[in-house]
């Protein structure tokens, strides 16, 4: 077990280096603009700018500047430097990081609570009555757009602009609360709309996920052992079904705290990182986005790793592999 | 009284393409500590009326009729709650491929003890004590050791012996044993024959062998039961069934087996054609298609009953006489079914 | 005349590897370890052995589907391990396997014409306006009809499944066929007829079988020489009555007497011998003769040197230090064969303390 943590965790150090071997290939190597000149303003002089070139090290062979980049990253989490908001772009992001993770929380702990349950009574009822309502309801929540989603759920139930209901904090309330209670509530209709297609899609998953295992030879040794039927989905069946629910959570979480709720935070003016994403590639703010990119690719890496070792956990075969 | 009496047991799944009868009128009994084997080709209804018994075909699309009586209690008219306390209690069961009837995720300590608190009150401790003993018992080597593996950690022998160990955890009357060995190799599979019997021996319980081999069957079973297509064609003590066996599908099943025991023949005799589909079975006797011997009468379907004079426990489906059945079914001085000339 | 086919020295092992960042090998499982055998035209050679022994891997090994690790095998005459993949091709119209599980080997995407026609199309050994003709024949020939041309392999049964993959081995007119376990995943009745027709096709097209089973008894049936293997290794190999009647070698003996016997007189009379444990690991087995953790005869030569492959008369080949069944001229007579592993001595050891030869038993 010791052995695969370790393999696994080394192999995600190097994709990391990788990734940043990447990124700088990208952002540096194939310059889009001379960051000199883009640093030193609209009126400087050649020789300021080879100054500036000078200071930045963009002088230095491409090796040197990669290990000047790879040194502020691993030893002061040094992004870059935001020039058209002049300030880090590490401050930036971890700035914006409270409310990215504020939504995504709520909304997978939301989606969990309802995908989760909806699935096993499908799965246990299949083709009745419940199981079909609930997967052409599932079915429609995946193909409806989160933006449309959100612009419907603020017409309806926004407190400024709502029609139908208005009883729900609406557009750009985050940036109002104050007490996490506040935050909460103005949260709560980003989060239902963030988690219906992830309900949807949950329900579905684990719907069939336990279809399966629920089907497998040791379920009927189970029953043949004389255990109640609901030990045996509980114990039996959801024991296996629950595991690539654990990957798949990982994955989403992972890729949400990446910048992935991007439309979610846009449509309702939440300031969290996707929106900060979202603004930078607007303004072609380079240094923001690279960072934006390494940052993603930190999250993505490190929630497959603790997917990697809770499906160790969870399943042991894969510890003797 | 019989320890387990089943009495015109009819299965039948509704599927897409229609209604498949898989059981078809079956009854049989089993004495107390007596060993019956059923034996047949796949989709005969062996499995379904072992699965049948234990309560674990039940489901929506499946409709049971007949009775099932385990000392004078109707398993099949049972609620859940009083099917589930005989069921890993009196009677047990083992099946065919122990690796994936065992649960992946867990210790096989852990599901030999659930078998045991799940029927008895007992605390941890001493259900992984019995369970330690148990795995003992059945000849897993260093059980206190291994009953803290994952059931891949075994090999195919030694799941098995969990398998049974699991099984005979709460002291059942009946084992019924679904293909035991067949997932097995042969050195493996003798070792769990041996050990089949030596338990049933220890413990006195009845066991009811589910299997395609009539190997298996030779050198297990007390009395035999013979499926074919949904129906029993044949039962009867072991003997009479191998060495006065009457229903012609028995005579082809013996026959076909290429045997170690007797000097190779030219060809082995085969019986022609495919079994039939058990959603539109033929009419009458469903061996008719396939049997060399079907004349006329075939068409009716024969009563399972006792033919021959002074044997009332060997009884048998088929229309033809006891005279010419001695005749018809001897090829190559062994028993087999004759091929159609021509 | 040159034999069929000539396995020498055939070796197929396989590297694990494990490490925390780069693999590196740290074991090796001896799936097939210094194998050789002949096979003459028209013969069948029944090769059997618990799983894991290698049987699988030893005919895949022989038809280069997987590559050797070393030796030699020779069809015809010509070398075929490690010929070039063009050449290869063209020899493989010469060898084709029937698998044991027909679904899982037809494409189920295509119709049984495809699936037999296609060898003939892509070697092109028919005209292609004949080549539906030709199928037809063929399928007819299995104990289809021509009407199931058309068909999916999903329409069919087991047993006529099994008839499609052995028309698609016929396809191009083969002069070896490697069945591997052609007959485990079917019925009693549709085994019989399916060896019947293996049988009929041998004698029609002068086929060459290496037939793979678990079952000794289909095995008897077709073959006129049968290989035990155990580990890896072949530790015997007699004409397939012999075999039977007079198994030299220990496990030989052991996997015999654990074929129950639909006979039960027969059953109750015998005194079974029953092979303690498992098999062991193909990763480290056991030293010297591989039997010799759970043979009841073994002494300390056993684990010492390894038996070399040697004649113990009656045309039976094995690799024993305690022949069972072997009379004591027939001992004083064995002598090592050519297809004796390298590692194994060149010579017949004495068992240390003369053991009395076993009588045949039943």
């Amino acid at each position: 077990m010791r052995r695969y943590i370790a393999r696994r965790i080394l192999w995600g150090i190097a994709l990391l280096f990788i990734t940043s071997a990447v990124v700088f290939v990208i952002f540096f190597v194939f310059p889009t603009a001379d960051p000199a000149a883009l640093r030193a303003g609209r009126s400087a002089t050649p020789e300021q700018i080879e100054l500036i070139r000078k200071s930045l090290g963009l002088d230095q062979p491409i090796y040197v500047q990669f290990w000047y980049f790879m040194r502020d990253l691993v030893l002061h989490l040094d992004l870059g430097y935001s020039y058209q908001s002049n300030i880090d772009v590490s401050t930036l992001i971890i700035d914006r990081l409270p409310a990215t993770i504020w939504l995504v929380t709520g909304a997978s702990i939301l989606w969990l609570a309802i995908g989760i349950p909806v699935g096993i009574i499908a799965a246990l009822r299949p083709r009745s009555f419940l199981d079909r309502v609930t997967m052409v309801t599932t079915l429609t929540l995946i193909s409806a757009p989160v933006f449309w989603l959100g612009l419907v759920a603020l017409y309806l139930f926004s407190d400024d602009v709502g029609s139908l209901l208005p009883i729900f904090p609406g557009i750009g309330s985050y940036l109002d609360a104050t007490t996490p209670l506040e935050k909460a509530g103005s949260m709560l209709l980003p989060w239902i709309v963030l988690a219906s297609a992830s309900a949807a899609i949950y329900a579905r998953y684990m719907r069939s996920s336990l279809m399966d295992s629920m089907s497998e030879d040791y379920i009927r040794t189970a029953r043949a052992k004389g255990l109640p039927e609901k030990t045996v989905v509980r114990r039996h069946g959801m024991r296996s079904a629950i595991t690539p629910i654990v990957t798949l959570l990982g994955l989403d979480i992972g890729t949400l705290l990446a910048g992935n709720a991007i439309l979610t935070e846009t449509v309702f003016n939440i300031p969290g990182v996707g929106r900060l994403l979202a603004s930078s590639i607007e303004r072609s703010d380079l240094p923001v986005i690279q960072g934006l990119v390494l940052f993603g690719a930190f999250f993505i890496i490190v929630f497959n790793l603790i997917v990697d070792i809770a499906y160790a956990y969870l399943d042991p075969r894969v510890r003797y592999q | 009284m019989s320890l387990l009496s089943v009495e015109d047991l009819n299965v039948r799944f509704h599927t897409e393409d229609g209604v498949v009868h898989a059981v078809d009128g079956v009854s049989f009994s089993i004495e107390p500590g007596e060993t019956l084997g059923i034996v047949g080709e796949s989709g005969c209804g062996k499995s379904v009326t072992s699965m049948t018994i234990m309560g674990l075909t039940q489901s929506d699309n499946t409709d049971i009729s007949g009775s099932a009586s385990f000392e004078g209690a109707n398993l099949l008219a049972m609620g859940n709650d009083d099917l589930r306390k005989v069921r890993g209690n009196e009677i047990a069961m083992i099946f065919q491929d122990p690796l994936s009837s065992l649960h992946p995720f867990y210790k096989v300590g852990k599901q030999l003890s659930e078998a045991i608190t799940t029927h008895r009150d007992v605390s941890k401790s001493e259900a992984r004590k019995h369970s330690i003993e148990l795995l003992g018992m059945v000849g897993v080597p260093e059980p206190s050791r291994r009953i803290d593996d994952y059931p891949h950690e075994f090999s195919g022998g030694m799941r098995q012996r969990a398998m049974i160990a699991m099984a005979l955890s709460n002291d059942p009357k009946l084992l019924i044993a679904d293909e035991p060995t067949t997932a097995l190799d042969v050195t493996t599979q003798a070792q769990i024959i041996d050990l089949l019997a030596k338990l049933q021996a220890e413990l006195g319980m009845a066991v009811m062998i589910v299997t395609h081999d009539l190997g298996v069957i030779a050198e297990t079973a007390d009395r035999v039961v013979v499926m074919y297509a949904g129906r029993i064609v044949e039962e009867g003590v072991l003997d009479e069934i191998f060495y006065d066996p009457q229903h012609p599908y028995t005579w082809g099943l013996l026959g076909s087996l290429p045997r170690l025991d007797r000097p190779r023949p030219e060809r082995l005799p085969q019986i022609a054609g495919l079994p039939p589909s058990l959603i539109n079975a033929p009419q009458g006797c469903h061996f008719r298609p396939r049997c060399p011997h079907a004349f006329g009468r075939c068409v009716e379907i024969p009563p399972l009953k006792a033919r021959i004079p002074d044997r009332p426990d060997h009884l048998d489906r088929c229309w033809l006489d006891v005279e010419s059945k001695r005749e018809l079914r001897v090829v190559d001085e062994g028993i087999g079914l004759r091929e159609p000339a021509g | 005349m040159t034999p069929l086919l000539e396995v020498r020295n055939l070796v197929k092992h396989f590297p694990i590897k494990s490490g925390i960042l780069v693999d590196r090998e740290v074991a090796r499982v001896q799936a097939v370890d210094d194998v050789s055998f002949t096979i003459e035209q028209g013969e069948t050679l029944g090769l059997v052995g618990e799983s894991g022994c290698g049987k699988s891997t030893l005919c895949r090994t022989i038809l280069q589907l997987i590559e050797p690790t070393s030796g030699s095998v020779r069809f015809e005459g010509e070398e075929i391990a490690g010929l070039d993949p063009k050449r290869m091709r063209s020899m493989r119209r010469e060898m084709q396997m029937i698998f044991q599980d027909p679904y899982a080997s037809l494409n189920p995407r295509r119709r049984v014409g495809q699936i037999v026609g296609q060898p003939m199309v892509l070697h092109g050994t028919v005209e292609r306006r004949d080549v539906r003709r030709s199928v037809e024949e063929l399928l007819d020939r299995v104990g289809l009809s021509a009407e199931h041309y058309n068909r999916f392999p999903h329409e069919f049964s087991g047993g006529q499944r099994q008839r499609i993959g052995i028309a698609r081995a016929l396809a191009l007119r083969p002069k070896l066929i490697v069945a591997d376990e052609p007959v485990s995943a079917l019925d009693v009745s549709i085994q019989a007829q399916i060896i019947n027709l293996l049988e009929d096709l041998q004698e029609e097209f002068n086929l060459t079988y290496i037939f793979v089973a678990h079952d000794l008894g289909v095995v008897r049936h077709v073959s006129d020489r049968i290989a035990v293997m155990y580990l890896g290794k072949v530790v015997e190999s007699s004409p397939a009555d012999r075999l039977y009647s007079d198994p030299v070698h220990p496990y030989t003996n052991a996997l015999l007497s654990a074929i129950p016997i639909p006979d039960p007189r027969r059953s109750a009379e015998r005194a079974p011998l029953v092979l303690e444990g498992d098999v062991p690991s193909p990763i480290n087995p056991p030293s010297a003769c591989r039997f010799h953790t759970r043979c009841q005869w073994a002494t300390e030569i056993c684990s010492a040197n390894e038996p070399p492959l040697a004649s113990y008369g009656l045309d039976r080949v094995a690799a024993c230090h305690h022949p069972r069944n072997v009379s004591a001229a027939q001992l004083s007579r064995a002598e090592v064969v050519p297809e004796s592993p390298e590692s194994a001595g060149n010579s017949v050891a004495a068992p240390a303390a003369p053991a009395a030869p076993s009588t045949p038993s039943a």
